[in-house]
């Protein structure tokens, strides 16, 4: 009985540590603007829509891996996962919660595509050090 | 028997408790969350200990049992400790030293007191089902104490964006492991909850704080009541 209880409260409480956990990584990065080229290559210009995702995911995935950024991008695919769940169930009877579900999935986007824009620079900096050495 | 997996994942929990360190070093902030760093270098002396017992007694003996289980005990305790920093942190500004001391003695005399209760009703239970419950109950009480800490920082509206994000992975590393050992309580021979989902939780918490200390700026702020799902 104590438990469920126990079990109950947790994954609540887990669900909202995680959200806002993800939404403190998103509002750090949503400050950043991003590049000329960066909008180019994802064709994101002003605002991210929950589609790019996937496709900035895959340019993200073609870019050598910086550790530190790794926690990031793992959990804000995690809760793109999960915003897409809640969007396909949830938020078909809400109209509000698709909205909300929607927008935070282009921040997710966002989210990526500065990661990216990280990632290029990083490789820059990469190649610069080996063509210098 | 452990697979090559198991080997990684502990591998890289000592390594990303280190780097916790590290990062602070780096960052100049190893005085600033001392109690942090402390538990962390504290995890990673009880993750060499653990690969010590276990390479000399075997996974599966009573002593690496013992082990494993009263060292997750004392750490998680330790992990109060570095919580009630995070708490002094965020009500610097109403001044509570005295208050916040006192809190910390009721809170280590309070879980001292529950364990020892825990401990007397224990005595016909197998051991295995006593640690698991005697866990289970100290990591919820750790998510209790967090959940009432990130309710101080969305009232008093705290923007410190590295503290907040300090706070809420030890949220998601409380909740995720109180879950885990309500579920194993609830079905002891479940394996998804004792094979390495464990593991992946206990690395995401060094993971975080590496990441929040690392990669975010002491200056740099967000408004709280953005993070929240239901705007306040």
């Amino acid at each position: 009985m104590m438990a469920g209880i126990i079990f109950a409260c947790s994954i609540v409480l887990l669900l909202q540590f995680f959200v806002s956990y993800c939404r403190s990584l998103i509002a750090v990065s949503s400050k950043q603007v991003l590049s000329p080229e960066v909008k180019d290559v994802t064709g994101i210009q002003r605002t991210a829509s929950g589609d790019d995702f996937k496709r900035v995911m895959q340019l993200l995935q073609l870019c050598p891996e910086r550790p530190e950024d790794r926690n990031g991008v793992q959990a804000i695919g995690a809760y793109f996962s999960l915003l897409g769940f809640l969007r396909a169930t949830v938020a078909r009877m809400a109209p509000s919660m698709r909205a909300w579900a929607e927008s935070e999935r282009g921040h997710c986007a966002y989210f990526a595509a500065v990661a990216l824009e990280r990632r290029i620079s990083f490789s820059r900096d990469m190649l610069a050090r080996q063509m210098d050495s | 028997m452990l697979g090559p997996v198991d080997y990684l994942l502990w591998f890289l929990t000592a390594l990303l408790e280190l780097s916790v360190v590290v990062c602070a070093l780096g960052r100049h902030s190893f005085r600033r969350y001392l109690a942090l760093n402390i538990y962390m270098l504290g995890s990673l002396v009880v993750t060499i200990l653990r690969y010590w017992i276990f390479s000399r007694y075997g996974f599966a003996s009573t002593e690496y049992l013992y082990f494993y289980y009263y060292s997750e005990a004392l750490l998680t305790v330790g992990l109060y400790f570095a919580l009630i920093t995070l708490y002094s942190f965020v009500l610097s500004e109403l001044q509570p030293g005295q208050s916040i001391r006192l809190a910390a003695i009721v809170l280590l005399a309070g879980t001292a007191f529950f364990s020892y209760l825990v401990i007397q009703q224990s005595t016909d239970r197998m051991l295995t089902r006593f640690v698991v419950e005697l866990s289970q109950n100290l990591y919820f009480v750790g998510l209790v104490l967090t959940y009432l800490l990130w309710g101080a920082i969305l009232k008093l509206r705290e923007t410190r964006t590295q503290l907040i994000q300090l706070v809420l992975s030890l949220g998601v590393y409380f909740s995720a492991f109180a879950a885990t050992y309500a579920l194993r309580n609830l079905y002891p021979g479940l394996h998804l909850v004792s094979g390495h989902l464990p593991q992946l939780i206990a690395l995401s918490l060094p993971l975080a704080w590496a990441y929040a200390i690392w990669r975010v700026p002491e200056e740099e702020r967000l408004a709280p009541s953005r993070l929240v799902v239901v705007p306040r």
